[in-house]
């Protein structure tokens, strides 16, 4: 493969980079759930692909990219919160699987919801007027939205760091994270803590898929690839590690990306390799704590 | 009536009911089976009641390994197609006879269980699941790309059984009625294989080990060794349901071994109970008749599964079956004591 | 004082029995020739392509619409049983056995994917029942699936590809690059192109390998970029046409290549927006912007448009027309509703329902018809349906099928 030059490496890696940012965000939401609630969100797929569908909707509501920006997150928060409340709450303490299962069955009603409210067929995306074309890198052109999918992803996961590590409330889900007995002991209400921090993984995937929506087709099927690939990096981070989520998102992105250059008939099979690889090495993935889980 | 001729026949009728449970329970093969015999009567068609008879056989199994050691694996559909493919392949590429190809899709349904149970097993509670959910993909990717055999996207087709030789018999596997026949009796052996498999001291140790693994090991019962065996046997009894299937439809479609089919065994169990011997059976069928009657109805039919699904989850954790079950013997308990 | 219910029951019963034994007066009472004549449909009305399927629906029902208000076949009237396959061969063969055993169909017509047509095949000539199939494939035209039974309306990949190649590859360059879905379509697709291609003389780069339903195409689509083709053929199909077709916009590939596809359907352009479609040109079995030069397509397109308010018949609509069209023509020139003289009769039919002349070739029972060649506009649209400009129409022609021989068949007539 003579073509395979080293401005195309740069490219094919960037490309990566964008493909991981989204995965990041996935499984931030996703190791935040677990790493607080124990719960292991099925329907997080859904999630993504709900925000696919409200991003493009608001977007043609509003003409706003923006402002749907804004109001995705907010919807697929609040659809988070209600879920957490009244459908996964009592099923805590029942035992690790249920809450699993339920989430399974949510997801096939989230599926079916879009389709009714929005067709089988889908919506058709478009990039937002102000990010279209491509930009010179010095090394090659790149679509100019894919990175600002990098750059809006990096500032949405600054912004959970500040959030977590800098403000009180990040310091009760931290606390929370690590011993849910004390906090109650001190007085706060950790079902609330729960119940907003389920809202928060939610709205963050909600997010991912309308920052996704203008790159691939917007349709109710879209969620379920996206779940399992979701699955393979949370792992490969740590289940509950945010760190990891951020860092295994890329490595999965680019290791997928590079794949896809040299082997691409291996590209899908290679990253599933690299969970089982993972978890039969160091199943508490790159930056989880050993032991968290039996 | 005085009352206490009152209490007299409660007493009467719950001693009959509590006899009745324990019958059921020592002979609950035979009264499955009794069951069955009928069941085609119940539904409008047999192609579902065969379905029906697979897809109970699938969740057995797997609830082998779910429901009774505890461990929720999300990979199962490898085993359900790995039978399906090897029986198809013995068959279409190898010209075998029927009663070769099953057991050829058994064995090699084990042969995997042992390989990735032995992955599997070194890990515990979520990433078990999660490393199940990894290797199932895994085997259903190479599955895909092993166009030569398997058809990939388009399915193994030709999984031709016409003529069944049975003792100077010759039946005829297309018409439904004896199809359905045919499959109950391996579907019946099966079975009552698991049925003696549970009750064995095996069985109880499975059950100490999903009570508590750390005991179980204290009480000095190897407890790798006997996860291992556990998934083994699910993966043999996922793997004749596998055969089955492949016999009954004349193909094997891709999608046997994706995580969705997995998944779908797991709503089985919980729909029937995880816990009973039957509850999985019951499950199977619920799931698919509500599939079949639901698809007729609307085109929302995910939406309604995954409904009664969560209904279920919530309220009902121990399914149609289960919930029935220990309803019964509630009243029972409660009669006797009178 | 009890009563004896006994009693009352014993004459429910004989009541009973006396009620299930009258359908045997009733039939003989009624007409003799009132038993409608079954056509099995199904079809994925859930799942990816639900949009293409209830076109088949309604296509199809206009078709039993047509047959039965002309008298039907011997004052027999047909009907059409849908069923759900939910795009899944496994649920295919269940539902085609539940219309075989329970519904007792006479014949089956449908499918959409290439997998759930096999399977759909595999089930109906074990039990002698006739297909025909409104999907495209390669496979079903080769002589490990194929029977007396099996029919196929549609195009397949190889037709299609070879149209578009023919049309194509002398307008616009020589070096091609393939982006081609990992799947026994699109890998029949590419082996189309290749084939035409190859006495055009085009000079294949790279024929690169996506997984079947991939979302993102960023990382195939800087190396296509880096070989700088003259033509780009995306060998894929539906929404997978719909994501690469956008995203090699994105990427702004448009500007050096040729973007083709050998199937552009009328519900993906649709889907994918004019922006993502433009300038991209490929084949198809219909599109209804074919009337002004087809006599049939005009009134076909008419009768579905006061059938469905004015809306126009999709692609696959109109294979659900033709498909149960000439099935039914069959019948009444079989003067027989059982599939083998149905079969026979089929397989010497010659008809014209919608797109011009049409026949089934006698080795593989494959419709030998033209292929149109469209491209997409998104300047000067009349309407919403106006999104195709036909360019050309290959004739249809026997030699741009494989040959019978090449297929494994032995009989040829």
């Amino acid at each position: 493969m003579s073509e395979i030059t080293p401005q195309l490496l740069g490219i094919q890696l960037v490309a990566g980079i964008a493909l991981g940012a989204v995965y990041a965000l996935l499984a931030i939401g996703l190791s935040l759930i677990f790493g607080m609630l124990n719960v292991v969100n099925f329907a997080h797929g859904a999630f993504f692909m709900v925000g696919a569908f409200l991003g493009v909707y608001a977007l043609g509501l509003t003409g706003s990219f923006w402002f749907s920006l804004l109001l995705v997150p907010l919807a697929t928060g609040l659809i988070g919160l209600v879920v957490e409340r009244f459908l996964v709450r009592p099923l805590y303490g029942r035992g690790i699987d249920y809450p699993l299962l339920l989430t399974f069955g949510l997801s096939y009603v989230l599926v079916d919801a879009m389709r009714f409210f929005f067709g089988i067929e889908g919506l058709p995306s478009s990039t937002p007027a102000a990010l279209r074309g491509a930009t010179d890198l010095g090394f090659g052109f790149f679509p100019t939205y894919r990175l600002f999918l990098i750059v809006a992803a990096a500032l949405v996961i600054g912004a959970l760091w500040l959030f977590i590590e800098k403000t009180r409330y990040g310091l009760i889900i931290r606390a929370g994270a690590r011993d849910p007995e004390i906090v109650r002991v001190l007085g706060i209400d950790v079902a609330k803590v729960w119940l907003l921090v389920f809202g928060l993984g939610t709205a963050i995937a909600g997010l991912a898929g309308a920052l996704a929506a203008p790159t691939r087709a917007v349709n109710p099927e879209m969620g379920i690839t996206v779940l399992a690939e979701s699955f393979v990096v949370t792992v490969v981070g740590g289940m509950g590690s945010l760190p990891g989520a951020v860092v295994a998102g890329l490595l999965v992105g680019i290791v997928f990306s590079l794949t896809s250059l040299f082997a691409p008939e291996l590209a899908e099979l290679s990253i599933f390799v690299l969970m089982a690889v993972v978890l039969l090495v160091r199943p508490q993935g790159l930056f989880g704590k050993a032991g968290q889980m039996g | 009536m005085s009352e206490s001729t009152l209490i007299e026949q409660a007493r009467g009728s719950a001693g009959a009911l509590a006899a009745v449970l324990r019958f059921t329970a020592r002979h609950r093969v035979g009264m499955v089976l009794a069951f069955l015999l009928v069941m085609p009567l119940l539904l409008p068609y047999e192609a579902l009641a065969v379905n029906i008879l697979i897809f109970g056989l699938y969740a057995v199994g797997f609830n082998l390994l779910f429901g009774y050691t505890g461990l929720l694996s999300f990979g199962h559909a490898a085993f359900l197609g790995i039978g399906s493919y090897l029986a198809g392949i013995a068959i279409v590429s190898f010209g075998l006879p029927w009663w070769a190809a099953i057991p050829i899709g058994v064995l090699a349904a084990t042969v995997a269980g042992v390989l990735i149970g032995l992955l599997a097993i070194r890990t515990r509670g979520i990433y078990f699941s999660m490393v199940t959910l990894a290797l199932g993909q895994i085997v259903y990717y190479a599955f895909y790309k092993a166009e030569r055999w398997t058809g990939g996207e388009n399915g193994l087709r030709g999984v031709r059984v016409e003529k069944i030789d049975l003792l100077g018999w010759q039946l005829d596997f297309v018409d439904p009625v004896t199809k359905y026949y045919v499959v109950l009796v391996f579907v019946a052996a099966a079975l009552w294989f698991v049925s003696r498999v549970l009750a064995s001291p095996f069985g109880a140790v499975i059950e100490a080990v999903r009570e508590n693994e750390t005991r179980a090991a204290a009480c000095g019962f190897d407890v790798a060794r006997t996860k291992l065996l556990a998934f083994t046997l699910s993966a043999a009894v996922c793997g004749l349901a596998g055969t089955l299937r492949a016999l009954h439809l004349s193909i094997v479609p891709i999608d046997s071994l994706h995580y969705l089919q997995s998944g779908q065994a797991v709503m089985m169990c919980l729909l029937g109970g995880m816990g009973t011997f039957f509850g999985p059976f019951v499950g199977a069928a619920v799931f698919l008749y509500l599939e079949d009657v639901v698809t007729h109805l609307t085109a929302y039919w995910m939406a309604a599964v995954g409904t009664v699904f969560m209904v279920f989850v919530l309220f009902f954790p121990r399914g149609i079956w289960g919930s029935t079950l220990a309803w019964l013997e509630r009243i029972a308990a409660r009669g006797e004591r009178a | 004082m009890t009563t004896r219910p006994s009693l009352n029951r014993r004459r429910l019963l004989t009541a009973g029995a006396a009620a299930a034994a009258s359908p045997m007066l009733f039939s003989i009472a009624r007409a003799q020739g009132s038993a409608p004549i079954k056509i099995g449909f199904p079809t994925p009305l859930t799942g990816a392509f639900s949009a293409e399927a209830q076109d088949q629906v309604r296509a199809a029902e206009l078709a039993v619409k047509e047959f039965n208000a002309a008298g039907g076949y011997k004052g027999r009237m047909a009907e059409l049983l849908v069923r759900d396959d939910k795009l899944n061969p496994g649920e295919a063969a269940t539902r085609t056995l539940e219309l075989i055993e329970k519904d007792k169909v006479d014949f089956v017509v449908g499918s959409l994917s290439a997998a759930t047509q096999l399977s759909i095949n595999a089930v109906c000539r074990d039990r002698k029942v006739l297909f025909n199939s409104i999907s495209q494939s390669d496979a079903i035209n080769e002589a490990k699936d194929w029977s007396l039974y099996t029919f196929h309306e549609a195009l397949n990949p190889h037709l299609t590809a070879g149209a578009v190649a023919r049309y194509a590859f002398p307008k616009f360059g020589k070096k091609v690059v393939y982006l081609t879905a990992d799947y026994a379509y699109g890998h029949e697709m590419v082996r189309g192109f290749q084939r035409a291609g190859q006495s055009l003389g085009m000079q294949t780069l790279a024929d690169i390998r996506h997984p079947l339903g991939a979302a993102d195409y960023s990382a195939f689509l800087p190396r296509i970029q880096a070989l700088k083709p003259d033509v780009l053929v995306l060998c894929n199909f539906g929404r997978d046409l719909v994501n690469s077709a956008k995203q090699a916009t994105d990427f702004g590939l448009k500007q050096n290549t040729k973007v083709i596809a050998p199937v552009l359907l009328y519900t993906s352009r649709l889907a994918g927006g004019a922006e993502a479609f433009e300038g991209i040109l490929g084949g198809t079995s219909y599109y209804w912007g074919m009337e002004d030069k087809i006599p049939s397509a005009k009134a076909f397109n008419d009768a579905f448009r006061k059938a469905n308010n004015g809306a126009v018949p999709s692609d696959y609509g109109a294979l659900g027309y033709a498909g149960v069209k000439s099935v039914l023509q069959a019948v009444k020139n079989a003067d027989a509703t059982d599939s083998t003289r149905v079969s026979i009769a089929l397989r010497q039919l010659r008809y014209n329902f919608y797109k011009g002349e049409q026949f089934y070739r006698k080795c593989d029972h494959q419709s030998v018809q033209s292929v149109v060649i469209v491209e997409s506009k998104s300047k000067a649209m009349k309407d919403k349906y106006d999104v195709f400009n036909v360019l050309a129409i290959e004739p249809a022609d026997e030699k741009n099928l494989r040959s019978c021989d090449e297929l494994g068949h032995k009989i040829t007539t």
